[in-house]
């Protein structure tokens, strides 16, 4: 039962952890960025780079990695979304051309073997509640609180964070009260790869990096978007749960292979009976009249 | 005082000769309409038969996949003019698939049966599967549709269902490559007259309502929603009919139907050939299909190559090379003298 | 006009989270009447045309059409009803032109149903449907793109949207705004036809001259509330109107 309990919460977090990233930028801005899947392994993978090829200690490596994600994601709102902003499917088809094409480079040169791994911060293991549990596991649990708490403060007190939301809502308006939406959507893009990032980062160290992790990113972070509502910071946790002990529940009576379709019968769930998730609001289509 | 020039553009003279009933004037004037419209129609019907008469069956392969990827083309720009963004046609195809699969490999039905059948089914299927996303706005359907796909194939993968992961092999095939081509090529061709038809109709009209506003559609009296199931079953029926006749082409399925590959590549032959016009896909399948099967030696690249075309003619040519070929073909640019202020 | 009640409303209640956009609202309207709908802005008039006609769910209260239950139905039931509305800010089919615009709500299941309706004669119902709002029928103007027209006539095409329909209720949200003097003088008429042919109607409007000519009865709003109710020239002299249309002294 213990561990039912801490691996759920721990499969949980990390399941938020993935998520927060595009609930940040699409969510809450309104701006699409469906290249994470991309950023993501990229991010985990650079710090494998620096490290075995240039000998680059484990903490510079790690800052350099979130440093070229900021940058990525700046340069992808620079060339692609500045040009298309409003033209959803542009926007979203381009991100999302971007992001896979940066998953099928990084397959497709042979630079992600076998053995690309990078360490976990701390190594070791100790005890919970009877549990047998990586340290590192309990990092990811922290971080993901911190990031999704520092977010909740963010953007419900800081001017930045409002005017975050406030683009999603109505960018004439925003733009009248002197908010550059332009920057200020720039500014969630490179906040939003950070946060992949970091997610990457903090949870890939669990395994090896494979290049398929990026296209479960994608669908994890769609998941418990759809499912908790992308622009409810409580509903990606609620989804989190929801998800992460599903699918801890399958795998201890059922088998480990079962994740996707804990996921399919939740999506499907949910968009049959609460299409904007369960915290979410507004997804469906209501004009404003 | 300097004579400064600008450009002009202007119709041709025999575009406007050729209009209406003055087409019939001359054999120039008809011809000028007739022969972008008949040519490629034309090429398309007699091209199979030569190579084929002279044993050249490569290109005949290159042409087949060319209208299998030209069919799921033609079914995203249907969806689209309809204004449901589809990132999932792997899904419809991957369905359509599997049925006609396992109709073969568990009751032994041949493939003039399993292929209608999986094409209805297919669509029913996918409909059933995607319908509840269309109450919500247009972006979620193109999230979706691309997370089931994905999701069924490692679903597949999981619960061993279906052969799993290596899929079923040995199925029925087709009695000669003759059929295979001349199937495919009659169907695209009936996809393209099809789909213009469709949505130059009223009902059609429909459909670009509700690309460009819902609300506008709804009150005038319409239900969106049951629109947009239909729209679903049609663009989701062509790309199961396609699934299916793939299966009996190769005569085997396995998750590999789920492949990104017939998401992307035919929302890439959109978007090179021009949303909203159906010829302009078709061009563009007919453009990008042989160049990644000469790409095919460098396998996964090829994706980074869909992807880095898709994203560039999203940002930079977003109307897609069918309206430009349009306009040089109808439209004369010329430099026109500025009369100098005094 | 006779006394026949085709549309009641019942405590019709909106609330945006603490704020109350309709509050308890309920009239009636008879057949062949012209219902004006005047109030301040913000006191919610849209809102409450926007619960009438489906396009928001009302949180209390019961709309009746006919004796049948339509309370928080889909806008496009609603539509198919007879029920029709025009829209403040005209939101058009750009890329179509101005005919084309016509052509969804012929397509409708009510007007199918009325008159049938095979493909190509939709397209001659539609000219002839803008040549009655006062397109000039032998020119471009109907042809053009709905991007291209000024926003006088779109809002008559508007109107012809609404007519397209055959509707039994009209409910214009400030048809006239935006409008300048000829265009509101062109477009009268045609609404004072609509009222000789018996058509219900009601009417949003802050030009209070233009509205008083043709207005049977008069409801106001406030704050979400409705304050006065009854003859045009009763109404606007009683003082809650005036205190509420041009503030009270100090």
């Amino acid at each position: 039962m213990d561990s039912i309990i801490i691996y759920g919460l721990v499969y949980s977090m990390t399941l938020a952890l993935t998520a927060i990233g595009l609930s940040l930028t699409f969510g809450i801005s309104g701006v699409a960025n469906f290249a994470i899947g991309g950023l993501y392994v990229l991010a985990g993978y650079l710090p494998w780079l620096f490290i075995s090829n240039f000998g680059i200690p484990y903490p510079v490596a790690v800052v350099m990695s979130l440093l070229i994600s900021a940058i990525i994601g700046a340069l992808i709102y620079q060339l692609i979304l500045q040009r298309v902003r409003g033209y959803l499917l542009a926007e979203v088809i381009g991100t999302f051309a971007i992001g896979i094409a940066i998953l099928e480079t990084i397959r497709a040169s042979g630079l992600v073997g076998f053995g690309a791994k990078i360490p976990p911060f701390i190594q070791g293991t100790t005890m919970l509640l009877g549990v047998p549990i990586d340290f590192q596991r309990i990092f990811i649990v922290l971080t993901a609180l911190i990031l999704i708490g520092g977010l909740w403060l963010f953007t419900r007190r800081t001017k930045v964070g409002l005017a975050f939301r406030g683009i999603a809502q109505n960018e004439r308006t925003a733009l009248a009260f002197g908010i550059e939406s332009d920057r200020i959507a720039m500014l969630s893009l490179v906040a939003g790869s950070v946060l992949i990032a970091i997610a990457a980062i903090t949870i890939l160290p669990l395994g090896l990096i494979h290049v398929d992790n990026g296209y479960e990113v994608l669908i994890i972070a769609i998941a418990v978007g759809i499912v908790g509502g992308l622009e409810s910071l409580p509903g990606i946790i609620l989804a989190s749960f929801i998800l992460g002990f599903s699918q801890t529940l399958a795998a201890m009576f059922i088998g480990t292979h079962w994740i996707m379709v804990v996921f399919l019968a939740a999506i499907v769930i949910v968009l049959a009976l609460r299409p904007s998730g369960l915290l979410g609001r507004f997804k469906e289509i209501e004009e404003r009249v | 005082m300097t004579t400064a020039y600008r450009k002009e553009r202007i119709d041709r003279g025999i575009k406007a000769r050729s209009d209406d009933i003055f087409a019939l004037s001359s054999y120039r004037e008809a011809l000028y309409l007739l022969v972008p419209r008949v040519l490629p129609v034309g090429l398309l019907l007699i091209v199979p038969a030569i190579l084929l008469g002279i044993g050249e069956t490569y290109w005949v392969k290159i042409i087949i996949m060319c209208c299998v990827f030209g069919a799921l083309a033609l079914s995203w720009d249907f969806m689209h003019s309809a204004g449901l963004l589809s990132l999932g046609q792997a899904l419809f195809f991957g369905i359509g698939a599997y049925i006609a699969g396992a109709l073969n490999a568990s009751f032994n039905l041949p493939p003039y049966l399993t292929i209608p059948i999986a094409t209805i089914a297919g669509g029913f299927l996918s409909t059933l599967l995607m319908s509840s996303v269309l109450r919500l706005r247009g972006i979620y359907f193109g999230i979706i549709s691309f997370a089931l796909s994905l999701m069924l194939a490692r679903v597949i993968e999981a619960t061993h269902l279906l052969g799993g992961t290596e899929g079923i092999s040995g199925l029925a095939t087709f009695p000669n490559i003759w059929v295979e081509v001349y199937l495919v090529v009659i169907a695209v061709l009936f996809c393209l007259f099809f789909f213009r038809r469709l949505i130059n109709s009223d009902y059609g009209l429909v459909f670009r309502g509700m690309m460009e506003n819902d609300r506008a559609v709804m009150s005038g009296g319409i239900n969106i929603y049951w629109f947009k199931i239909q729209a679903l079953f049609i663009g989701s029926t062509v790309c199961a009919f396609m699934g299916a006749f793939m299966v009996h082409y190769i005569g085997t399925v396995g998750i590999s139907v789920f492949a990104m590959d017939y998401s992307i590549l035919p929302v890439a032959c959109v978007i090179l050939g021009g949303p909203g016009t159906f010829a302009g896909p078709l061009i563009g399948a007919f453009l990008l299909v042989p160049v990644s099967e000469l790409m095919r030696a460098f396998s996964t690249w090829r994706i980074v190559f869909y992807c880095v075309v898709l994203a560039f003619f999203v940002i930079a040519v977003p109307e897609g090379i069918f309206h430009f070929i349009q306009r040089r073909y109808h439209q004369l640019e010329r430099k026109v003298e500025v009369e100098a202020r005094q | 006009m006779n006394d026949n009640i085709i549309l009641k409303v019942t405590d019709l209640t909106k609330k945006f989270g603490n704020v109350v956009a309709v509050d308890h609202v309920s009239f009636e309207l008879r057949q062949g009447e012209l219902l004006g709908l005047i109030g301040p802005n913000g006191s919610g008039k849209t809102t409450l045309v926007n619960l009438i006609t489906g396009y928001q769910k009302p949180d209390g209260g019961k709309v009746t059409y006919r004796g049948k239950d339509i309370t928080g139905a889909a806008p496009y039931t609603i539509a198919n009803l007879g029920i029709a509305r025009t829209f403040q800010i005209v939101k058009p089919f750009y890329h179509l032109p101005a005919y084309k615009n016509l052509i969804v709500p012929l397509y409708s299941p009510r007007v199918k149903k009325l008159r049938g309706g095979k493909y190509g004669e939709r397209d001659a119902k539609a000219i002839d449907l803008l040549e009655e709002v006062g397109f000039e029928r032998d020119s471009v103007v109907p042809f053009k793109a709905a991007g291209a027209l000024p926003h006088g006539y779109l809002k008559r095409m508007e109107l012809a949207r609404c007519m397209a329909l055959e509707p039994d209720i009209i409910i214009f949200d400030e048809l006239f705004s935006g409008m300048s003097m000829s265009e509101v003088a062109s477009t009268l008429p045609i609404i004072e036809k609509l009222v000789e042919e018996g058509e219900t109607m009601i009417v949003i409007e802050h030009r209070l001259k233009e509205l008083f000519r043709i207005a049977n009865r008069v409801i106001v709003l406030n704050f979400g509330r409705k304050i006065a109710d009854g003859l045009p020239r009763e109404v606007i002299q009683t003082e809650v109107v005036k205190k509420a249309y041009l503030g009270s002294e100090a």
